[in-house]
């Protein structure tokens, strides 16, 4: 007779632990959901600045401006071909 | 007994209350539920659809050419926001537009549920709208492409439609591989319809892959803007410069004029025709290397076979073909440099038309090359069968026979690749396997001979490249008009390659239509190929090969491109109507 209480109450704590637990790993799956969608956010705003890094990239690295750059305030001009020396293989 | 009776009446009346009420309950609870949380469901539950990334296209180098960045479009419910008015003035400020003409806007549109209100917003701009938190009015993540580069590169990439789908160019060829696939995901939505919570995702989006090309983004700047110079210059209509490597057939620059900007594109036609591959030409004397190649290869003659050319006409059928002096006694290779109709006209009709048709074709004449590019054109080869002998030696001198200026690369680049042609290709790693169009050793006599055209004494003297040796052959042909070949009109054209000793890249220009007093292919496309092909020889940092010159240059210094010898006017394809060769002697 005691032996059936002693089984029933430790049922009853498993019953409630395992309710707790549930409560428990819900909360913590909807923590874990709230940092996955900030990661992902952060992600993408990420992705989003690189690619507009490379257009702005692309936009300052385009050939005309560096040759108005190159010609116009660094006075840059290309070799006359008497001026190189070609060493022979 | 009465009150009992009436007890028991009662007793009846609530018992099948409850039951009725049991009964209601058993029905919702069991027999509907599926139906009714469905439709519970339906009223909060929302998909979204997540827009995946457009993949991004890159030059040979890894520079970006075409890019997509997120952005936001904002759409609305029409009726959720009529709901509040006052809401329409602040959302009309950010947006820009008057608010009475918003309202009416969405009066007219007031039974739909989604109305996009403005697509591909200024990032900053839609924060703003984001934190006004009007119901009914929602952001949606997109994409919008940018193209860095702009008119230097819109013929060869084309642009995308609002909806991120390619419309031209290879953004349409590639859409699918670009593309990716939009993903979605489950949200809960609120009464006034903005996100509460997200609930799963469905599908995560998959986003579209890259894409690297073989065009060189310095070579096609240089290119374009050479091009473009040359256009204006001499009051062209069109012109296109193609740019291959020898070596596997990747196209490295492939530019056109007119052009037009991607990012805006106005959809004016006839700039945005890729002219490179769909737009075909006559290309006069550029041809002959391919009909010489042809006698070489029937043993009709060899290159130092004397070929007599006076009196500088010659009759076939009644018709006269001309050159533009008497050239006398020339041999084969004199044929070349001097562009004599009379001497390929000899020398062709040798052939049967198969034997030459044979030829053309196996340079891939008459066929479309291949590259997938939208539009492509497949140039005009008449079956052999039908060539009369006029006909036969027309094509001999590239008239009667026509090509897209991407074709006209192709053959060049077989002859400078010791006759293994590759098809043209835009994409690394395409698998364009050598194709044997001819014997190496023919290819390398026909190379040795169009080393002699951009000489002093050849009609290519400007088409020379200081410190290395170029082969090529300049072209200039009449246009064919409605009535016949058009008196004043030309295609100007120079194909070649260098260096030399060692061929690298090959070069094909094409000016259609010069306006100005120049028209000859050496006058108006051989100094525009020796720009290209000097600027492209110092970015690829190809050894120089004519050493020879280099020493004579450092005694006397004298400029290369000084010397223009008369001849440069000879290339002129006679024609076979006399008023109009005539034109070509003044």
């Amino acid at each position: 007779m005691n032996s059936q209480i002693l089984i029933l109450f430790l049922v009853l704590i498993a019953d409630v632990s395992s309710a707790l637990g549930v409560v428990y790993t819900r909360h913590q799956s909807r923590l874990l959901a709230v940092e996955l969608g900030a990661l992902e956010a952060l992600r993408d705003e990420g992705l989003a600045e690189w690619s507009r890094l490379q257009i702005e990239q692309g936009w300052l690295a385009d050939a005309s401006q560096i040759e108005k750059t190159a010609r116009g305030v660094l006075q840059m001009q290309q070799p006359d071909k008497v001026e190189i020396l070609v060493v022979r293989p | 007994m009465i009150p009992s009776s009436r007890l028991y009446a009662m007793l009846l009346i609530f018992m099948l209350c409850s039951v009725a009420l049991i009964a209601r309950a058993v029905n919702l609870q069991v027999m509907e539920t599926d139906f009714l949380q469905g439709q519970g469901k339906a009223r909060y539950l929302r998909e979204v659809k997540l827009a995946p990334t457009r993949g991004v296209i890159t030059d040979r180098n890894g520079e970006p050419l075409a890019v997509s960045t997120p952005v936001d479009s904002v759409w609305v419910h029409p009726g959720q926001v009529l709901e509040y008015p006052e809401n329409i003035k602040p959302l009309a400020k950010l947006l820009k537009t008057n608010p009475e003409e918003m309202e009416l806007k969405l009066n007219q549109r007031a039974g739909k549920e989604f109305v996009w209100l403005r697509r591909r917003l200024n990032p900053d701009v839609a924060d703003e709208i984001r934190a006004l938190h009007i119901p009914g009015v929602n952001l949606q993540k997109e994409y919008r492409r940018f193209y860095p580069t702009g008119e230097v590169t819109a013929h060869v990439i084309g642009f995308t439609n609002i909806d991120d789908v390619g419309q031209e160019g290879l953004e349409l060829a590639y859409d699918s591989w670009l593309a990716g696939s939009p993903g979605s995901k489950r949200v809960l939505k609120d009464r006034k319809g903005q996100t509460v919570e997200e609930i799963e995702l469905v599908r995560e989006s998959v986003p579209g892959r890259d894409l690297r090309l073989t065009i060189d983004k310095r070579l096609q700047y240089l290119a374009y803007r050479e091009l473009k110079s040359t256009v204006l210059k001499h009051g062209a209509r069109s012109g296109t410069v193609v740019v291959l490597d020898v070596d596997n057939g990747e196209v490295l620059a492939m530019v056109n004029q007119p052009s037009y900007n991607p990012n805006d594109p106005t959809h004016d036609a006839d700039g945005m025709r890729n002219r490179a591959v769909t737009d075909v030409v006559e290309p006069g004397s550029v041809m002959k290397p391919i009909a010489i190649t042809s006698v070489l290869e029937h043993d009709i003659a060899v290159p130092t076979t004397p070929v007599e050319t006076s009196p500088g006409y010659i009759s076939i059928s009644r018709h006269t073909i001309r050159d533009h002096n008497n050239y006398g006694l020339l041999d084969v290779t004199g044929v070349l440099t001097k562009s004599s109709n009379v001497g390929v006209t000899k020398l062709a009709l040798q052939l049967t038309p198969e034997q030459m048709w044979d030829t053309y074709s196996r340079f891939g004449f008459g066929e479309a090359t291949g590259t997938g590019f939208p539009g492509e054109s497949a140039g005009v080869l008449r079956n052999h069968k039908r060539w009369r002998k006029l006909e036969q030696a027309t094509i001999a001198y590239g008239y009667g026979v026509s090509a897209t200026p991407l074709q006209l690369a192709q053959a060049y680049a077989a002859i400078a690749n010791g006759g293994k042609l590759h098809q043209p290709a835009f994409i690394e790693g395409s698998n364009n396997p050598p194709i044997s169009a001819i014997d190496p050793e023919i290819a390398h006599a026909v190379a040795a001979m169009l080393e002699t055209v951009p000489t002093a004494q050849g009609t290519g003297s400007r088409a020379r490249v200081a410190n290395y040796r170029i082969a090529g052959k300049t072209g200039t042909s009449h246009k064919s008009g409605a009535s016949g070949y058009a008196a004043a009109r030309y295609v100007s054209s120079f194909a070649g390659f260098g260096p030399a000793s060692n061929p690298r890249l090959v070069c094909i220009v094409v000016i259609n239509d010069p306006t100005g007093k120049e028209y000859y292919g050496g006058l108006v496309a051989a100094p525009l190929f020796s720009k290209v092909m000097t600027g492209a020889m110092r970015i690829l940092n190809i050894p120089p090969d004519d050493y020879q010159t280099m020493l004579v240059n450092a005694v006397d210094s004298g400029g290369v491109g000084d010397d223009i010898s008369g001849d440069i006017s000879a290339d002129m394809g006679g024609d076979v109507s006399d008023d109009v060769s005539d034109v070509a002697e003044d």
